[in-house]
């Protein structure tokens, strides 16, 4: 007869107050030991009720709630909102506004994917080196964006129909120099980091969601990449000029923190890639159309539109209703944040805690678009 | 390029198995009443003729004399997109509809989130609680009879700074 | 009275200054002493006050330059300054610091156990002053020359363990005790790798004490126990929790594990005993393994133990910065599935070429190196085939497996809404 030894499962709280838990998050988990037994996601700390606000505001205003709902991807967010209000106003966008768009936006992907790659391994336990590598690239991204819009974090660069000014001369040689560079700061990073044995070990075969699970629960972008499955808007539904551009789409098939670790890192040499040809195929020309075609104060007609496109997140999408007025009645945001979360508990049960924060860091959520 | 169901040609294939889930049709969307909604959905998502695997968005807009629940659907095998729309809550009293998160748990933190902040209960939902806003939050804020915060602070008393603290700001900054 | 002490010279230098009338210092040529006959007992206890107080106070010292150093070299490694801004090169940046954290409001949490809350950084900080006690740092330059020094040190450091868990258990926090178990699988496993990894160099040297260890190494054991110092050197970052085994801080997981209650001095007190537990492993390295004090003349013996030691420092800082951290098992089977065996490995390797050649000749301990590199590079290929991840090959990049059917059936262009000028 063996005696098991019975041990007591304990609940602690982890935020919304904690170092890895990329902003004000908070889960009430219960452990066996180290391995996780339940957990239990609170949202909230950080809602701002954007949604509310933007039935205050007029069409451009909103520009700037979107910005600060993914912090870390304001261009990709101005991007939606604007596809959605042009496909709300039928507004034909202006070619040069949409390449500058696109450029800001694949410029945004590699910012935010370096992000969430840095972040990643700060989970595992690096102490910031790795982090501190892809800031670096960062900051240069930011700088170019400041050049383009003059700010680096909240750009509310988009406008109805385009962007609201040209990208000055010493954009172009600017961007020239950082895409460059970027490919072997790239290499470095994945020297630094894809062939270490300890993120292997860590990382290989930890949170596996199977395609049909994430499916089913919504999930989308790099994460449903990294199952195999080849579900890129930008490729399946194009939006803005991408059916111009040719790029691969990485996938892997394990689905598991590896999986959406590597793919993230391609990703970011295919942004480049598509970068290059924007930089190629742009024209000169108006970068918005004329205010009589499009005015400043924006009024669209009675009605609803659904624009989605692919965040670094994965889908967001933006729901407007318009009752005629100035303002939208209604503003929703399908934030591939949040709904990325709905298999949290999924991925953790059976998990270490070590582990736990690892996994989570894989998902990349942004707090300001999980709340709003 | 992804194709959108064209909401006629949707409505009449859901009326060719469920002769009476659709009320009406559009050139983009389609509603269905909020009891042919699990049934509805669930060919929606297994029929192959639509195969809408993967569920984009569950919204709510209010539009004073009632709600409607928005859902935005996408079918990556057939990567095609449709748009189902239903009312509910007419009179405003205790909107009501059935979830949908037994077919698709990508609704389980929207529904919550639309319960939250819309006030729309999802009959059947596992986890019916706020997600945003903390329990015991009077009312739901995206609800257009919910008094702003502007409007609702007119006459609190207890919201407005005290004599005595804007006193001594103000001698601070004089200084 | 034992006069063995004064085979110390920096002892005996003191000692005879204050009691040289005594006959164990006439003995050994000096003429007379500063205290009357008599006193001896008094210039003893003058003397051990003053050995005592110059070590510890050098030690205090060393961490504060080892903080500014570490913050230093992370900035360098970082591509960053690092701390600039208090004297040169942000010299007394530490000095601040550690001011500041004097001043900090000491806080006890209501859940606390009081009494085992305020003991615990003391337990955590006097083993390693202890350490410091056996350390050869220089020739002749010791406080004390333990006959069984190494097994001192193993005992000795085992207490951290201790400490650690009186920190988690009586801060009365969940998150704190998650440390306090890991703190007692972890170090524990590792003093055993640890323990045995010296026994190779306990077998050539013929014994215990670390002066005579560091007088056998005429060849650095460096070079004869690979396996050893391999083993050695990772139970000794594990035993001072450092990168990649931090597991009992794991800043990442556990906000600050057991530290998480402990504010002003209490926190400093264990943060000194942490970057100075790292110093002396840094040390210990050095004089089993590294040859201690010896080195080149003219240049002084003591000029040689630190700039050894400042290597191996270097190097751990480095490792610190570059590694991710192990997960819980992973450390644990490393350390009994991986590390123990090795340990083994080398006992038996080295004991078969102490029985042939008992005493050790110059040539022979470079026989015996080339043979234990031979053994070390079969055994560490060995394990880490067994223990590392099976697929280093990057075969699983770029597969392109349709894991989904994705757009495999178009709708027919008569059900879709056409979607107009509009993009």
């Amino acid at each position: 007869m063996t005696t098991q030894l019975r041990t007591e499962p304990i609940t602690v709280n982890l935020g919304p107050q904690h170092p890895s838990t990329h902003g004000v998050f908070r889960m009430r988990v219960t452990f066996d030991g180290e391995e996780i037994v339940d957990v239990e996601p609170i949202f909230g700390y950080l809602h701002r009720g954007s949604e509310k606000l933007a039935e205050e505001r007029t069409y451009v205003q909103v520009v700037t709630l979107t910005d600060r709902m993914d912090y870390v991807g304001s261009m990709l967010n101005n991007q939606a909102y604007m596809l959605s209000v042009e496909k709300l106003c039928s507004i034909k966008p202006s070619p040069r506004g949409v390449w500058l768009r696109m450029i800001a936006a694949e410029l945004q992907r590699i910012a935010s994917h370096l992000v969430a790659v840095g972040f990643l391994i700060q989970d595992l336990g690096a102490w910031g080196t790795p982090l501190i590598y892809t800031m670096r690239e960062r900051e240069k991204i930011l700088d170019l964006f400041e050049m383009l819009c003059g700010a680096r974090i909240t750009n509310s660069y988009l406008r109805p129909g385009g962007v609201f000014m040209d990208a000055p001369e010493e954009f172009w040689p600017a961007m020239d120099k950082l895409l460059d560079e970027l490919p072997a700061r790239l290499d470095e990073l994945d020297e630094l980091l894809t062939a270490n044995e300890i993120i292997f070990s860590r990382t290989k075969g930890v949170s596996v969601l199977t395609p049909e699970q994430m499916i089913n629960a919504s999930i989308t972008g790099p994460m449903l990449r990294a199952a195999g499955v080849d579900w890129d808007l930008r490729h399946r539904d194009p939006y803005d000029f991408y059916d111009q551009v040719s790029f691969e789409r990485p996938l892997h098939h394990a689905g598991d923190n590896f999986a959406r670790y590597w793919v993230r890192i391609q990703e970011m040499r295919e942004s480049i890639k598509i970068i290059r040809q924007c930089e190629r195929l742009i024209e000169p020309g108006p970068v918005r159309p004329h205010h009589d075609d499009v005015p400043w104060l924006v009024r669209p007609p009675v009605g609803d539109a659904y624009a989605a496109i692919e965040h670094s997140k994965g889908e967001l999408g933006f729901y407007l209703v318009s009752d005629g007025s100035i303002s939208p009645y209604r503003c929703h945001v399908r934030a591939p944040s949040l709904i990325n979360l709905t298999l949290l508990r999924d991925m953790l049960v059976g998990e270490l805690l070590a582990d736990m924060f690892v996994s989570f860091g894989s998902v990349d959520i942004n707090m300001g678009e999980v709340d709003r | 390029m992804s194709k959108t169901w064209q909401g006629h040609a949707l409505a009449g294939a859901i009326r060719r198995i469920y002769p009476d889930a659709t009320l009406d049709s559009s050139d983009s969307d389609v509603w269905i009443s909020p009891d042919n909604i699990p049934t509805v959905m669930q060919l929606l998502r297994d029929d192959h003729q639509f195969r809408f695997d993967l569920l984009s968005s569950v919204t709510a807009v209010d539009l004073i004399s009632h709600f409607e629940v928005v859902y935005h659907l996408t079918s990556l095998p057939r990567n095609a997109t449709a748009v189902i729309k239903s009312k509910c809550g007419f009179g405003r009293e205790s909107p009501e509809i059935p979830s949908v998160v037994d077919i698709w748990r990508g609704a389980e933190l929207q529904e919550r989130e639309i319960w939250d902040l819309m006030g729309i209960i999802f009959q059947g939902h596992p986890n019916h609680k706020r997600i945003m806003l903390w329990e015991g939050f009077p009312g739901h804020p995206l609800r257009k009879d919910f008094a702003t915060y502007e409007q609702s602070i007119v006459d609190d008393d207890q919201l407005r700074i005290p004599e005595s603290v804007s006193e001594e700001y103000e001698s601070r900054n004089t200084d | 009275m034992n006069t063995a002490f004064l085979d110390n010279s920096w002892f005996r230098n003191i000692y005879c200054y204050l009691a040289g009338d005594s006959a164990s210092c006439a003995d050994r040529g000096y003429s007379s002493g500063f205290l009357p006959a008599g006193l001896e007992w008094l210039g003893f206890a003058i003397t051990a006050f003053i050995i005592i107080f110059a070590v510890i106070n050098f030690a205090l010292g060393a961490v504060l330059v080892y903080i500014w150093a570490e913050r230093r070299m992370l900035g360098r490694i970082q591509n960053r300054t690092g701390p600039n801004r208090w004297g040169p090169f942000g010299i007394f940046t530490s000095v601040a610091d550690a001011i500041k954290t004097l001043f900090k409001e000491d806080i006890v949490p209501d859940d606390a156990d009081r009494l085992l809350f305020n003991i615990a950084p003391i337990i955590m900080v006097f083993p390693v002053f202890l350490v410091l006690a056996v350390i050869p740092f220089g020739a002749g330059t010791f406080v004390l020359d333990l006959n069984i020094g190494l097994l001192f040190v193993i005992a000795v450091t085992s207490m951290s363990g201790l400490a650690v868990v009186l920190a988690a258990w009586s801060s009365g926090n969940r998150v704190s005790i998650f440390a306090g178990m890991r703190s007692v699988a972890m170090l524990i496993s590792y003093e055993i790798p640890m323990a045995l990894a010296v026994l190779g160099v306990i077998m050539i040297a013929g014994s215990l004490s670390l002066g005579a260890i560091v007088e056998a190494q005429d060849v650095p054991f460096l070079i004869v126990q690979p396996l050893g110092f391999f083993v050695f050197v990772i139970a000794a970052q594990a035993e001072t929790s450092r990168t990649p085994f931090d597991i009992i801080e794991a800043e990442s997981e556990l906000a600050a594990g057991y530290l998480n209650d402990y504010s002003s001095m209490k926190f400093g007190i264990f943060f000194l005993a942490e970057f100075l537990a790292t110093i002396a492993a840094a040390m210990i390295i050095v004089t089993v393994f590294l040859g201690g004090w010896r080195g080149w003349d003219p240049i002084p013996s003591h000029f040689w133990f630190f700039a050894k030691t400042m290597l191996v420092l270097a190097a751990i800082i480095w490792l610190r910065f570059s590694w991710p951290r192990l997960r819980i098992d992973q450390i644990l089977s490393l350390a009994w599935k991986g590390l123990f065996e090795l340990t083994l490995i080398n006992i038996v390797a080295t004991g078969i070429l102490i029985a042939i050649w008992p005493e050790p000749t110059y040539a022979q301990l470079w026989i015996m190196a080339g043979i234990n590199w031979a053994v070390f590079l079969v055994s560490i290929w060995a394990i880490s085939k067994l223990l590392g991840t099976s697929d280093y090959a990057r075969d699983d990049e770029g597969v392109h497996t349709l894991a989904y059917p994705v757009a495999e059936d178009e709708l027919p262009d008569d059900l879709t809404l056409s979607k107009g000028a509009v993009r």
